[in-house]
């Protein structure tokens, strides 16, 4: 009886080899592929509902409204009227669902006021920017200027 | 910020004042170009049959693996989170060029470089079986995947088969290297890496630095083992690599000629940097392929896209991405190549290629 493959089994085995290795790696993919992956593109469609199921940390600007008043004769025109109350203020939704017991944290200009407007020669130039204890010492920012209405 | 700023000269945008592709960057197209270049001057003896190259065929076929072993580490070094780089395997997106590294990689590792060393090795590891007892012979017979015959006809197929996976891993060498080279000049945002001309330059550097580094380790092996070097192979060596480095001058030249004549609005921040900041390293380039990968990836960082400003780059000593990390990257394909030769001695079937004969020891 022929043995055409007589000469050549080591290669036959080391075909095998790469076979083993290239099923068991499949059969590895779809184990460690989770579900939905790649049904809308290259991510998990999952992946959208579980963003959707989390709880938004911010209430947005219409939430503020409802109770406090937001005077907008004060912010209308001045720097900051784009800005969103919880910007500076932080995410406070837990404190629109429940006022009485989550109270917003007071809040440190020195530290807060800089994230905007600490001097960096990248800002341009018209944007307010001051080094803080050249400009004002040790004193807080809100010693002087009105954040809901900034200017002096 | 200060001390940030104090490395930049003109204009700069924030976002490039401080280098995002450290030295570990430098090192992957070099180490990759290492195996690509050491590839192809072994298969100067198995496919274009240059016999005076002989004695480092074998030497050759290991500095490649002990380095393309080592290819991969920068990148995950520089990354960090190793674990990750598996999912490439797992979701291979094929619209991306680095993302599909992975496969580049294996291929080049497992379907050439892995498949032509055991051919070639065949014979002296059943021989080394035979010869041997205990543990050393269950894993050279491990290695021969249990199969013990080497006679004529067999040896013959693998001789056939070897030279076919070496035909088929020039390309697949080509493809390693000058896939490194296409994701450097690809980044059409940098003006010093967008250049078709990036992988064909990357791939004749390869060589360059591959050969040379094959000829220092045959000179170094062949020292250390008390033999004497054989000068015709190392002047055919010698001779493939002037070729291989005329060729690559040529190409970095006429990349240069082109950038002067066409002088797109980026000449002028690139002329600028040819003139100063590389004067040294310029020098460098022509001695050394790691200036030339030190002048592509950290120098197309330099420059700002404003091509207005410069900074520079600070290397850290002992830091993830440091000096440190670096020289030990460097070293590590050696005692990679060590233990190699220690395990497949390329000496061991030194000569006649397809003949039984026992093995010297």
């Amino acid at each position: 009886m022929p043995q055409p493959l007589k000469d050549a089994r080591h290669l036959v085995r080391m075909a095998g080899l790469f076979l083993v290795a290239g099923v068991g790696f499949l059969v590895l993919r779809s184990a460690l592929i989770p579900a939905g992956f790649g049904e809308l593109g290259h991510y998990r469609s999952g992946a959208l509902d579980d963003n959707a199921r989390v709880e938004p940390r911010f209430a947005g600007r219409g939430a503020c409204a409802e109770c406090h008043d937001l005077a907008p004769e004060e912010l209308a025109g001045g720097a900051h009227a784009a800005i969103g109350c919880e910007a500076c203020h932080g995410p406070l939704a837990g404190h629109a669902a429940d006022p009485d017991t989550e109270v917003p944290p007071a809040l440190d200009t020195r530290s807060l006021c800089a994230t905007c407007h600490a001097a960096e020669p990248a800002k341009p130039g018209w944007f307010p920017q001051v080094v803080a204890a050249e400009h004002a010492g040790d004193d807080a920012c809100d010693e002087c200027h009105v954040p809901h209405q900034p200017g002096v | 910020m200060d001390s940030l700023l104090a490395q930049v000269d003109g204009f700069m945008y924030p976002n490039e004042i401080e280098l995002q592709w450290s030295v570990l960057i430098v090192l992957y197209p070099y180490i990759t170009g290492l195996v690509a270049g050491a590839f192809i001057l072994a298969s100067l003896e198995r496919v274009f049959n240059v016999e005076a190259v002989k004695p480092t065929y074998r030497l050759a076929l290991l500095t490649a693996l002990a380095f393309l072993l080592v290819a991969p580490l920068p990148l995950q070094l520089h990354l960090g989170h190793p674990e990750r780089s598996f999912e490439m395997y797992l979701t291979p997106k094929t619209d991306s060029a680095m993302a599909m590294f992975g496969f580049v990689y294996l291929w080049y590792l497992m379907g050439v470089l892995v498949v032509e060393i055991w051919l070639d090795y065949r014979k002296d590891i059943v021989l080394k079986a035979r010869s041997s007892t205990g543990p050393v012979r269950l894993f050279y017979r491990a290695l021969a995947l249990g199969s013990d015959d080497i006679g004529p006809r067999a040896l013959e197929i693998d001789d056939r088969v070897g030279r076919f996976v070496t035909i088929v891993g020039i390309p697949s060498a080509f493809l390693l290297h000058g896939y490194v080279g296409f994701i450097f000049g690809s980044v059409k945002a940098n003006p010093w890496w967008s250049t078709p001309l990036m992988p064909v330059v990357f791939l004749f550097s390869a060589i360059v630095s591959g050969i040379a580094l094959v000829m220092l380790v045959y000179m170094t092996v062949s020292w250390l083992r008390g033999r004497t070097v054989d000068m015709t192979c190392l002047d055919t060596i010698a001779r493939y690599l002037f070729y291989a480095f005329l060729i690559d001058f040529s190409l970095e030249v006429l990349d240069l000629i082109h950038r002067m004549y066409e002088a797109d609005e980026s000449f002028k921040s690139l002329d600028f940097m040819v003139k100063t900041r590389y004067a040294t390293a310029g020098v460098l380039t022509l001695i050394g392929i790691f200036a030339m990968r030190w002048n592509v990836v950290i120098g197309g960082q330099l420059f700002s896209k404003s091509f207005l400003g410069y900074t520079v780059y600070k290397m850290g000593f002992a830091t993830r991405e440091g000096m440190l990390p670096a020289i030990l990257l460097m070293i590590l394909p050696f005692a990679i190549l060590w233990l190699l030769i220690r395990v497949l001695p390329p000496w061991l079937g030194e000569g006649d290629r397809g003949v039984v004969e026992t093995a010297e020891g």
